[in-house]
């Protein structure tokens, strides 16, 4: 089977992160990083692989954005992936979580992959969905926040915890999955794998060579508009005490406790 | 003509509270567009004529009720669309959680839509609805404005308030939907699976939460000995993280798919904060948080913040509260 990772080059975590005023987008420009999310998606690919309950003939990364994001298609090889592909186009700038989840579905339906697995979310959109718009599109069977990922057959048998408690399911292949970061402990890169991942095959593609409508992508593809940035209401700053002598920490702790009448 | 449809969450008979709400907000946002709010139902026997009807004292007109199968999303994409295909709906709302997410996201590939998700506030704006989204960390607000035949609006979870107007029916019309193939894919095995002990925390007065910052399943020693030392009416609650990690019942577990607490003080230990905890606490009369990390966004909505490690802290505030109760 041909599983495909999608990935995403996010801001570091450690970078603030802002809106450019003049474009009305998320400034994503400073350090990056592969979305740490995607980490658990890869480690979830490789699992599946060295399991031996299901041949895993290929795992490829495909991600979309600019040129940078080659830096994350890298680091996705490093962590387990044969090899990766690229979807970048200018046209593609803007899109909203439709418009991405239908190009990467262009992308995707080339590879015809049985198995497509994702991060639940990514670091800097606060999006949960791009894997539900991605199925629809590929008209395949679609589950997200994956926390137990089992081959039962010709199916999938997955844990996830949803509203009432935790749900099983069982999806047949061919089948689009977020997984959840509970889902497994990411391993580390070799030093090999790192310096080998720049020669595995990378294929670039654009939105022409995707199949993609340019009329359903870019800014004036997507069908939300975002902007009339404005602060939330404000809300007092609480009072912050650094730890540096923990009886004197806690004293102010049980005033503060006992003055509302906590204790 | 603007109307709005609503999807509304079922299990065991009850409707989830999230969905009622946004019904409620449906309704309200419809009637300042010229529209109504409609819902849609998907499941088994157990949504009976009667149970559906009392959609109406939320604020829906219509109850479109289509057979099929429960706690997926696929299939309810299915309905939605052949619904708006037939009513020509403008709006979507969904009122958040897991499902929510995932059919609206659905819905928003099938029918070309945009979409708008963790949205706190739905404004009327002319003849159209526009949604209000915190981003950033919640920092900043954004606001959708939306293109095309319709638009879609994932709430976060308690965004919308609930009104009930008692006595009011709602017309129930079947639908009968042929399901995509791959919406047949996926098959629910078991349903709402409760892992751990049942707790009881939405009573509580005092909360003491742990996180993944308490190290290990062993480290809830310490917030049950806390939550102890306040005594009366106190509980130990849990992330998702460290419930799905196993550390922690699923019953404790606070946030979007666990439970929605508002105690007088809410103390969380070890916890980073993300948005997905904050809808479910950020309602608690008083909230300190103790955390290692000086950038953990949880001192952002914290009543009192202390920067330090949890391990030397809370066994002397342990002991400290239990002299001050004993005083």
């Amino acid at each position: 089977m041909k599983i495909c990772v999608l990935v995403k080059e996010v801001p570091d975590a450690a970078v603030e992160k802002r809106i450019n005023p003049s474009t009305g987008r998320m400034d994503r420009s400073g350090e990056k990083n592969l979305n740490p999310y995607d980490t658990h998606a890869i480690e979830a690919a490789m699992q599946l692989r060295e399991g031996g309950h299901v041949q895993v003939d290929e795992i490829v990364a495909v991600t979309m954005g600019p040129e940078s994001a080659v830096r994350a298609l890298h680091k996705a090889v490093s962590l387990g992936a044969d090899r990766s592909l690229h979807l970048s186009d200018e046209s593609l700038a803007g899109s909203d979580v439709a418009a991405t989840g239908y190009a990467l579905a262009k992308a995707l339906e080339k590879e015809s992959p049985d198995l497509v697995l994702l991060g639940q979310q990514s670091d800097d959109g606060e999006c949960y969905t791009i894997g539900a718009v991605v199925a629809d599109h590929l008209k395949m069977p679609s589950l997200t926040q994956v926390i137990k990922l089992d081959v039962d057959g010709d199916a999938l048998r997955l844990e996830r915890q949803a509203e009432y408690g935790y749900d099983t399911v069982r999806v047949r292949f061919p089948a689009v999955i977020s997984v959840g970061d509970a889902i497994n402990e990411p391993r580390y890169p070799s030093l090999k794998a790192i310096m080998g991942a720049k020669k595995k095959p990378l294929e670039a593609v654009d939105a022409a060579g995707a199949g993609i409508d340019l009329s359903l992508v870019g800014v004036d593809g997507s069908r939300v508009q975002c902007g009339e940035f404005k602060d939330p209401p404000a809300k007092a700053a609480g009072q912050i005490i650094e730890d540096d002598n923990t009886d004197e920490t806690v004293e102010k702790i049980v005033a503060w406790l006992d003055e509302r009448k906590l204790i | 003509m603007a109307d709005v449809l609503v999807y509304v969450l079922h299990y065991e008979g009850a409707f989830n509270k999230n969905s009622l709400g946004a019904i409620s907000e449906g309704a309200a946002r419809a009637a300042e567009i010229g529209g109504a709010c409609d819902a849609v139902v998907v499941g088994g026997p157990d949504l009976t004529d009667d149970l559906c009807k009392t959609l109406g004292e939320y604020g829906a007109r219509k109850v479109f009720r289509a057979a099929g199968s429960e706690g997926l999303a696929q299939p309810v994409v299915d309905v939605l669309d052949k619904v708006i295909s037939d009513g020509g709906h403008r709006y979507a709302i969904f009122g958040g959680g897991l499902l929510g997410f995932e059919i609206g996201a659905g819905l928003a590939a099938r029918r070309q839509a945009g979409v708008t998700m963790e949205v706190t506030a739905v404004r009327a704006d002319g003849d159209e609805l526009v949604a209000e989204r915190p981003i950033l960390g919640d920092s900043k607000i954004s606001v959708s404005r939306y293109r095309g035949d319709l638009g879609i609006i994932i709430g976060r979870i308690n965004a919308f308030e609930l009104h009930e107007s008692p006595g009011s029916d709602a017309e129930i019309v079947d639908v009968t939907v042929e399901y995509s193939p791959w919406s047949q894919q996926a098959e629910m095995v078991t349903r709402g699976e409760q892992r751990g002990a049942d707790v009881d925390i939405e009573g509580a007065d005092i909360l003491v939460a742990g996180g993944r910052g308490l190290g290990k399943a062993e480290g809830f020693e310490l917030a049950e000995g806390l939550a102890a030392a306040f005594g009366g009416n106190s509980a130990v609650a849990a992330t998702r993280a460290v419930v799905d990690a196993g550390w922690y019942p699923y019953a404790a577990q606070i946030g979007q798919t666990g439970k929605t607490v508002s105690p007088k003080l809410y103390l969380a230990a070890g916890i980073s904060g993300a948005i997905q905890h904050k809808v479910g606490m950020q309602s608690s009369e008083n909230i300190v948080a103790i955390n290692k990390d000086a950038n953990a966004p949880i001192f952002e909505f914290s009543d009192l913040g202390i920067v330090g490690d949890l391990n030397k802290i809370l066994p002397k505030l342990t002991e400290a509260i239990k002299a001050k109760k004993a005083g």
